[in-house]
């Protein structure tokens, strides 16, 4: 699945809320269900720190791919943490790079991504690009 | 006297609607809402006599300039200083701190000398210090928290010597809504010849201050927590100690006399207040008191004291909920967490029901580190909650914590 089919699922999944209680449900049991972050992963230099809640993101790249885990201490941003992993992992440098990021506006989250938030997840999606962009100057290099 | 019952219906923001649901306004230790004297007061002076202060011939300015010193003069009486230009306009509590640490400190602090703050301090009474601390090598000491959240006082005398020049502790807790014994403190450092500044940002509007008795050197507090506009506060200095100080910002108004050889400065408290101050704010601030001292004191500390023991009654029932802040005097804050569920997942979900509050550190890590927490939900109040509203707020923490299981 490309990048784009990934959002676009995840849009038709969340449509099927109308409420917003059933929405954030759904997201805190995405977050609840995040898994895969290894405790020796939870260092400082993998901690985007926000003034809310705060998120650990390590990366590897296999096979030309780049594979994300994370994690946060606030269940609603894991969830929308676990929903941008879903999104860019499993993809090559190029295509994170040149990803436009639509879903969390499409399923009424963007509000989680203002800065006065200050929930880490501007940096984090900042930082998943940043790891991309890392790894393929390691490619070409 | 006002009726503090009726003071909801002089906020006209409290009429509308948030997320589809009324609003639950709790974030009052953030900022105040506006009751529409202070609206007013700030739309007269645009609408009204505009005009820069202290510069003109002309009517309009003399006007508006009597009006910016009629809201100085309000101010002096408020907190009973014993003169106007003891009250130096700032943008607010934080650069009121700036103030005091960029000119008392760098002139009368050098290398080892020792100021000391406390661990409930607001960010903005712990960086200003330690930016000293890097400019002049001064030392900081900190009083410790008890579990309660209460100052050491038995600590901090011990920490008082020869050395200590300034004391800067806060009168109210923001995070926790400890009431400090401010009166004990102040007196036992003048007994070390030590200067105290107090920061009265959450202090001023739940109950009376009163610079002659409590004779602390310097008081500073911020507009927008007193019901007033935002970008204007107040630093309260003593003559003697403000007339040695040297200007911090160099500018307009300042001045007496400008030459590129030298310039003389200014007399109080214009010497201070480098450049076009914030006019407006400070009328709307002016506004504020007059709308604050309507009601009577007994009446406002009454009425939010009934309104925390209740919060702190009904919240305390609630399975699973620990209030951080035990402190045997509070004002206008609860602060808490329930179970396991981080701040920011509660204030997300108390939002979506129109409930605002404040979630995280409250610019006070020190305290949250002193708890080994990662911040708190804080709830606070103003004379314009209502019990109705504390029990929406309950209903709204039963209903996350169901999302939650």
């Amino acid at each position: 699945m490309t990048i784009n089919e990934k959002q676009d699922e995840i849009i038709e999944e969340f449509s099927v809320f109308d409420d917003w209680m059933d929405k954030y449900a759904y997201l805190i049991e995405i977050g609840n269900s995040l898994e895969g972050f290894d405790e020796k992963n939870r260092v400082e230099q993998n901690l985007i720190e926000g003034c809310q809640s705060r998120v650990w993101l390590s990366a590897e790249m296999k096979d030309g791919k780049v594979y994300y885990t994370a994690d946060s201490d606030a269940i609603i941003t894991k969830g929308i943490v676990a929903l941008l992993i879903r999104v860019l992992s499993g993809h090559t440098p190029d295509e994170i790079l040149n990803s436009e990021l639509y879903f969390i506006e499409k399923i009424g989250l963007k509000e989680h991504l203002s800065p006065t938030r200050s929930n880490g997840l501007v940096s984090m999606i900042k930082q998943m690009r940043m790891y991309a962009l890392a790894f393929k100057h390691k490619l070409n290099g | 006297m006002k009726d503090i019952n009726t003071a909801r219906t002089d906020f006209p923001i409290l009429a509308r609607e948030v997320n589809g649901k009324p609003l639950v306004y709790l974030d009052n230790a953030a900022t105040m809402q506006k009751p529409q004297a202070v609206i007013d007061a700030v739309s007269r002076v645009y609408t009204d006599y505009n005009s820069n202060i202290h510069r003109g011939t002309h009517f309009l300015s003399n006007v508006c300039t009597g009006e910016f010193e009629n809201a100085r003069e309000k101010i002096q009486k408020f907190i009973n200083a014993r003169n106007s230009y003891e009250i130096i306009f700032t943008r607010g509590t934080t650069e009121a701190i700036n103030l005091v640490a960029n000119t008392f400190g760098d002139n009368f602090l050098s290398e080892d000398d020792e100021v000391i703050v406390s661990e409930l301090e607001h960010h903005s009474n712990i960086v200003p210090w330690q930016l000293l601390r890097e400019r002049k090598g001064i030392k900081l000491k900190v009083i410790p928290l008890n579990e309660d959240g209460e100052l050491v006082l038995d600590e901090y005398y011990g920490m008082l010597n020869e050395k200590t020049r300034l004391v800067a502790v806060a009168h109210v807790s923001n995070a926790l809504g400890t009431v400090n014994p401010v009166k004990e403190i102040i007196e036992a450092a003048h007994k070390m010849n030590a200067k105290v500044l107090i920061d009265g940002a959450q202090a001023v509007h739940h109950f009376p201050v009163d610079m002659r008795e409590l004779d602390a050197d310097f008081y500073v507090f911020s507009g927008h927590k007193l019901y007033g506009p935002t970008g204007i506060g107040v630093l309260y200095g003593k003559e003697e100690l403000l007339n040695k100080m040297p200007p911090w910002h160099g500018g307009g108004e300042m001045i007496k006399n400008v030459t590129f050889e030298k310039t003389t400065y200014n007399e109080l408290p214009f010497r201070f207040e480098a450049g076009t101050p914030d006019y407006a704010g400070a009328i709307g601030l002016g506004a504020a008191v007059d709308y604050l001292s309507s009601y009577s004191w007994e009446d406002i500390v009454g009425y939010e004291k009934e309104l925390l023991d209740y919060a702190t009654e009904k919240l305390s029932a609630i399975d699973g909920l620990k209030i951080y802040g035990t402190a045997e005097k509070k004002s206008g804050v609860v602060s808490f967490l329930v179970g396991k569920i981080h701040p920011y997942d509660m204030g997300v979900m108390l939002d979506k029901l129109g409930i605002a509050v404040r979630t995280g550190h409250h610019c006070a890590q020190p305290v949250m580190d002193r708890y080994g927490i990662p911040g708190t939900v804080r709830a606070s109040f103003a004379i314009y909650n209502t019990k109705e509203e504390v029990d929406k707020l309950v209903d709204g923490i039963e209903k996350v914590k169901k999302i939650f299981g």
